[in-house]
């Protein structure tokens, strides 16, 4: 008896027993759909945060303030001191002192009402300089940039996101317009190309003007120097730690401070915000595995425990088979067929039903779901698997059944 | 099918024990039987006699405790498993008293079982299979499956089955012990006419009217032999190979 004559016989079983099939496949397609799921939903996760984490830009170090002690004693966290200063900022621009440092934004940020007539618009305020396009990897979709001349004349101009350009402008052009910002009237010189896929609305809804601007036109404040955060850019990923390494060394040198435990400033890198993200994924997906492993045994048991009631409720079948010549060992295999089978449809079912999961779950939470090929052939090649392991038992039975005593079943 | 010297099937001394609870039963107690080529013999006796264990015996889905059982020349008593499905699929065809056809099949696919068994290709499976069901008058209902037949036909495609592989006997157990009046007669008289064109067939049954059809009736009481039965004193022939 060849395998397409065992196959078919064992598709004809199954067929034959439409609801008990059914029934079987449902447990195998619970469990398929639970691992593809939760494969599913760690790439997604996975893939979310790797994509906010690049749109800081490539090869990026942060540098942040550290925490402010006020003159009571009362310790702030950490980006609450205004450590961080334009001195900072351009003592890291410079190459001798920071070779692997390639380009340097400063960045002073804070909310503002933007107006425009008889529209507003609170939006982030960020002061910087013309390097911050180069660092955070953005472009102008119209209009320029601010330039180095903006920076120096301390010129009032504005560079809009693209969410703020229409929550202003609407559909028309914000080009050459004015927008006033605590009185002082910004000139729109430009609009930022959106940034795709982009979950944080921050990277689509912001005003950027020059710092000298920021700090002696709009929002002042008692340093006029001290800025939020500094980007730095290293030339490749290579040169990340090197650069790590120098602006660590040069802001403790420039602070004065002589243990870098009391540093009043933080450095964070890609990798290590995208570590601490991913450290959370891993706990979920972990969790999400072990229930997809429990579901998939209960299938498994499932398929054991239906094989066993087919095998019994087949006596006689199975007798009459041995009866006019079937071997044991083709028994085995016809119901292993079968057991296999049922792995199949319910792994390719609970493969589509996974699909359908994947494209309903973005819909009703924010979680972002990847179905990758791969996991959904590795996930219908265990249906398969669960479906014999679990049929050997069964099978193995249907085997070793004395042809008389299955004969004389009623 | 060998000389005609060489019994079709041959028993020496065959012991059957089964163990029940601290005791051991024999079923069979020494029963020693010739079965020559193109006979039609009758195997009755009434229930706990043992016939039907030495039935489970002659159709190789059984093993003797003791003594030795020859299969066209080849000492079956000592086969295995795999062995012993392969005599049954070449050698001996099954009639069941309960026809036991699969009710899924059409007829033909049932009569085709034991081909599939066998190895036989699908073309030549399906052309032998009708041609058996010819042979049994049922042509036309090769696409009917069982439930849309009646006993007597349902019992014929059996037949049909137990025919496909032309095997050296027919075992019939009990084959009329579920049909009405008409259709056990249909039955032995098809019996009676493949006994004709040459097939041995064993009859095994417990009313005395239907054995009488057989031209021989072997009679089992407490598990011996009741009739004088001149075998026992042959040689027994030398074992050969099954080709499976």
């Amino acid at each position: 008896m060849s395998w397409r004559e065992t196959f078919r016989t064992a598709l004809e079983a199954v067929r034959t027993h439409r609801l008990r099939s059914a029934l079987t496949m449902l447990g195998i397609l619970i469990g398929i759909t639970a691992v593809v799921l939760t494969v599913g939903i760690g790439d997604g996760a996975r893939a979310d945060v790797q994509a906010s984490i690049n749109q800081l830009g490539t090869n990026i170090l942060v540098v942040s303030p550290g925490s402010s002690t006020t003159s009571t004693g009362t310790r702030g966290g950490f980006g609450t001191a205004s450590t961080l200063t334009m001195q900072d900022a351009a003592a890291l621009g410079q190459r001798t002192v920071a070779p692997d440092v390639q380009t340097v934004a400063p960045v002073a940020s804070s909310n503002a009402e933007l107006v425009r007539g008889s529209t507003n618009w609170t939006t982030t305020l960020q002061g910087t300089t013309p390097n911050w396009s180069v660092v955070r990897s953005r472009t102008v979709s119209s209009g320029r940039f601010i330039t180095a001349a903006d920076q120096n004349n301390v010129n009032a101009v504005v560079v809009l996101g693209p969410d703020t350009a229409t929550q202003l402008f609407g559909g028309g052009s914000a080009l050459g317009q004015t927008v006033t910002d605590n009185g002082v009237k910004l000139e729109v010189i430009g609009v930022l190309q959106p940034l795709s896929s982009s979950e944080q609305t921050s990277n689509n809804d912001l005003a950027i003007v020059p710092q000298s601007t920021y700090a002696q036109k709009l929002v002042g404040g008692v340093n006029r120097n001290s800025v939020s955060n500094i980007y730095v850019k290293a030339p490749s990923s290579g040169a990340l730690s090197a650069a790590y390494q120098e602006t660590d060394a040069l802001l403790l040198n420039t602070h004065r401070i002589s243990t870098p435990t009391s540093a009043d400033f933080s450095i964070a890198t890609q990798q290590s915000i995208l570590a601490a993200s991913t450290t959370v994924n891993d706990t979920l997906t972990v969790m999400l595995a072990g229930i997809a492993v429990i579901a998939l045994l209960v299938g498994g048991i499932g398929v054991m425990n239906i094989m066993l009631v087919s095998v019994t409720e087949r006596y006689r079948e199975i007798g009459v088979r041995k009866a006019i010549g079937a071997r044991p060992g083709l028994i085995r295999r016809q119901f292993l067929a079968e057991a296999s089978m049922l792995g199949l449809a319910g792994g390719i079912l609970g493969v589509l039903l996974g699909l359908v999961g994947a494209a309903l779950i973005p819909a009703f939470t924010d979680s972002n779901v990847i179905v990758s090929i791969p996991a959904s052939l590795g996930a219908i090649v265990i249906a398969i698997g669960i479906g014999v392991v679990f049929g050997v038992y069964p099978a193995t039975r249907a085997a070793r059944l004395a042809p008389i005593d299955a004969l004389r079943s009623e | 099918m060998g000389a005609d010297a060489t019994p079709v099937m041959e028993l020496v001394d065959v012991t059957k024990l089964y163990a029940a609870g601290e005791l051991e039963v024999a079923a069979l107690a020494g029963v020693s039987l010739v079965i020559d080529e193109g006979e039609f013999v009758a195997i009755t006796g009434p229930s706990g006699s043992g016939k039907s264990t030495l039935m489970h015996i002659l159709g190789c889905l059984d093993v003797p405790s003791a003594g030795s059982f020859h299969l066209a020349g080849h000492d079956v008593s000592a086969f295995g498993e795999n062995l012993l499905a392969d005599v049954r699929n070449l050698f001996i065809g099954f009639v069941f008293q309960q026809f036991n056809l699969l009710a899924y099949l059409p007829a033909w696919r049932n009569v085709e079982l034991p081909l599939v068994y066998a190895g036989v290709s699908a073309p030549e499976r399906r052309e032998r299979a009708l041609r058996a069901l010819e042979r049994v008058a049922l042509a036309d209902r090769a696409d009917h499956r069982p439930g849309e037949m009646s006993g007597g036909q349902q019992q014929r495609v059996a037949i049909a089955r137990a025919l496909v592989t032309e095997p050296a006997v027919i075992l019939a157990d009990e084959p009329t012990g579920n049909l009405d009046s008409t259709s056990t007669a249909d039955v032995l008289t098809l019996l009676e006419q493949l006994n004709a064109e040459g097939s041995t067939i064993i009859l095994i049954t417990h009313e005395h009217d239907i054995a009488a059809r057989a031209r021989r009736i072997v009679e089992i009481r407490d598990g011996r032999v009741w009739t004088p039965e001149p075998a026992s004193a042959r040689e027994p022939a030398p074992a050969g190979e099954v080709v499976s």
